[in-house]
């Protein structure tokens, strides 16, 4: 059975499902628990699990990833939540030098299973601290995963797996994303982890979005259909590791493709999407040069304008893809 | 305290004193094999500061968790480690604790509840609320001891996580090997508190300072932590003073110090304050004593021999390890 629920609502049905189901799982982080969370994701579930397994934590960023690296390497499931993607940057030692690391450090003898769950994205006026897209920082240490959903069934089933997972997951989810629906399906499943998704088929140009973008890239493709554009759209869902398999394909059929993502573009996960498509067999078939379009290098803007002329919408996807499709190598 | 053991035992007192010999006999050798380029990279002695080390793990059963430090060789072998397992992680053989991929910084034996040493300064002490709550939520009966130094209790994290345990009731002892010195940053110019311990006030759980050099005081001031973590009563902070004869690590030349200071305190050696206090009591002679020194050497030639004679890493299992 499925039916339509928002983005925010997968999230708390994988949550909740995933506590019901594993008692070692428990949410923890700031405002979660009577609050409901900053975005209202976990509403409801510290009236159901209790204070024990659904914990409002001080403002301590640090102490969230190491009380989740600490819990996870001797015996839980933990469910950290960082506010905003934003205040991950007072996370960082405890998750690129502990928990990506205590694996291999200590020769494979520990598993340090947990989800790091935190939303990401501009769009909402936050402003410059509030807004940040910092996934790729993510994607350049060995040892962590990144998980980066687009759908309400992607955000279920992926979290779900996530949290099977035996290895630290950074979880993005976008706020932007939050409020949207699709259908879910009901009950308990897991989406595996490093499948990255065909979105939509089409023989003109691929698109390879992230997050939010490959709801605009869909968007973006039907406006170019009714132009004659076929726009393959490619969802990576795990940026960390990925799955470069149908994304190579993709491109080898299509011949032209397109990245889009809102990080800004300087070191963001773009350039190492365009480097596994040069380095693959998708090179011979190219057409016209890859090409990517990404978030400003400016920090968010507050000013409403500002802020949408600093992420790719949906008019400049349509533009830039159309563009690329005239264009020859 | 008018017991000069406490509670400890003749067989006891015995078995703390070999791991102290233990404990500088395999970082004597280790500092030799260095020299001899037998070893590369760097490391940490704790020579002099093996008293906090064996006193504090003393007072944990071997459920017990413990997080250390960047000089953490004492740490674990007090926690119940192999030394050939640890030299031969220290040769960085694949018989090696960590199999040849941490070496001295990164030092664990989890068999024996050795979460590992940490190249961080402080970066064990977030962990050890963690392991603090895992341990409360399963309902379990241990405790985490986490070691840091004088310099982590000027990190951000360690007020984080001591004051996360403390309003959360974490079976967490928080345990500071104040050896004086922050590298070259001695602690007087670091902290203007008179006493460490005294921090534990900002957090509303006890603080206590013992001697470091002092086995016995090391010991039942952890038990009394320890104690009170096990039986729900929370977090304590004790800060053992203590002074490490070595450099920070290979590379310094000490000019932060003098050699008057640095005596002063070898003066105050751990082992020989042991030692005689076991004389005094006619609980040791110096045959025994002797003898214990002549079976700790011999348990580090062995070691040493077990990890010449052990594999390197097969090149071919270099990706292992970096995911589940």
């Amino acid at each position: 059975m499925s039916r339509e629920l928002t983005y925010a609502e997968a999230v708390r049905e994988a949550i909740d499902l995933a506590m019901a189901r594993d008692e070692r799982v428990f949410l923890f982080g700031e405002d979660v628990g009577v609050y409901g969370g900053a975005f209202g994701v976990t509403d409801g579930l510290y009236q159901k699990y209790g204070p024990e397994r659904v914990r409002d934590t001080p403002i301590s960023e640090a102490i969230i990833a190491g009380v989740a690296t600490g819990a996870a390497l001797t015996g839980m499931r933990p469910i950290a939540e960082i506010q905003f993607m934003d205040f991950v940057t007072l996370s960082m030692e405890q998750l690129v030098l502990q928990a990506a690391k205590l694996r291999f450090m200590l020769g494979g003898k520990v598993e340090v299973p947990f989800v790091l769950r935190t939303p990401a994205g501009a769009g909402t006026g936050a402003a410059a601290q509030h807004s940040e897209s910092l996934e790729n920082w993510f994607v350049h240490v060995p040892g962590l995963k990144v998980v980066m959903p687009s759908t309400p069934a992607d955000v279920k089933g992926l979290l779900l797996a996530s949290i099977e997972d035996p290895n630290p997951v950074i979880f993005v989810e976008h706020k932007l994303l939050y409020r949207t629906k699709g259908v879910v399906p009901e009950g308990y499943y897991t989406t595996p982890l490093s499948q990255s998704e065909v979105k939509r088929t089409g023989c003109d140009l691929t698109i390879v979005a992230t997050s939010l973008m490959v709801m605009r890239a869909l968007e973006a493709a039907t406006k170019l259909a009714d132009e004659g554009i076929e726009v393959e759209v490619v969802d990576p869902r795990t940026l960390k590791p990925l799955d470069p398999a149908p994304i190579i394909q993709s491109v080898s059929k299509t011949g032209r493709v397109l990245i889009v993502h809102e990080a800004v573009k300087t070191g963001g996960f773009g350039g190492e999407l365009a480097a596994v498509i040069a380095e693959s067999e998708a090179f011979d078939y190219l057409d016209a040069p890859i090409r990517r379009l990404a978030g400003l290098d400016i920090p968010v803007p507050y000013n409403r304008e500002l802020e949408r002329r600093m992420v790719p919408q949906v008019d400049d996807i349509v533009t830039a893809a159309r563009r690329l499709v005239r264009e020859a190598r | 305290m008018s017991e000069p053991f406490a509670d400890l035992t003749p067989e006891q007192l015995h078995d703390l004193l070999h791991q102290m010999l233990l404990i500088r006999a395999f970082e004597e050798s280790a500092e030799q094999l260095y020299l001899q380029g037998l070893m590369h990279g760097t490391m940490h002695l704790s020579i002099g500061q093996e008293g906090s080390a064996v006193g504090a793990c003393a007072a944990l059963r071997p459920t017990d968790y413990i997080l250390s430090t960047h000089r953490g060789h004492g740490h674990c072998i007090a926690k119940g480690a192999r030394v050939d397992q640890m030299m031969a992680e220290f040769f960085g053989k694949e018989t090696g604790y960590c199999r040849g991929r941490g070496g001295s910084m990164h030092i664990a034996d989890v068999t024996t509840g050795n979460l590992g040493a940490n190249g961080i300064v402080a970066g064990g002490v977030p962990m050890a609320a963690g392991v603090g709550l895992s341990i409360q939520m399963q309902r379990q009966e241990r405790v985490a001891l986490v070691f840091f130094g004088d310099g982590a209790t000027n990190e951000g994290a360690f007020h984080e996580s001591l004051n996360l345990a403390a309003v959360w009731n974490l079976p967490v002892i928080y345990f500071c090997e104040n050896n004086q010195y922050a590298m070259s940053m001695a602690i007087g110019r670091a902290s203007k508190v008179e006493k460490l311990s005294d921090r534990a006030a900002a957090y509303g759980i006890p603080g206590v300072t013992v001697d470091g050099n002092d086995l016995v005081a090391v010991y039942t001031a952890t038990q009394a932590a320890v104690a009170r973590a096990r039986s729900g009563g929370g977090p304590t902070l004790i800060e053992a003073q203590t002074y490490r004869w070595k450099g920070h690590s290979k590379s310094d030349k000490q000019r932060y110090r003098t050699k008057e200071e640095v005596k002063e305190w070898q003066e105050r050696d751990p082992i020989a304050r042991l030692v005689e206090k076991m004389f005094a009591a006619g609980l040791l002679t110096e045959a025994a004593l002797n003898r214990r020194q002549a079976q700790v050497d011999a348990e580090i030639a062995e070691a040493i021999e077990f990890a010449k004679a052990s594999p390197d890493p097969d090149p071919a299992t270099i990706l292992e390890g970096v995911y589940a």
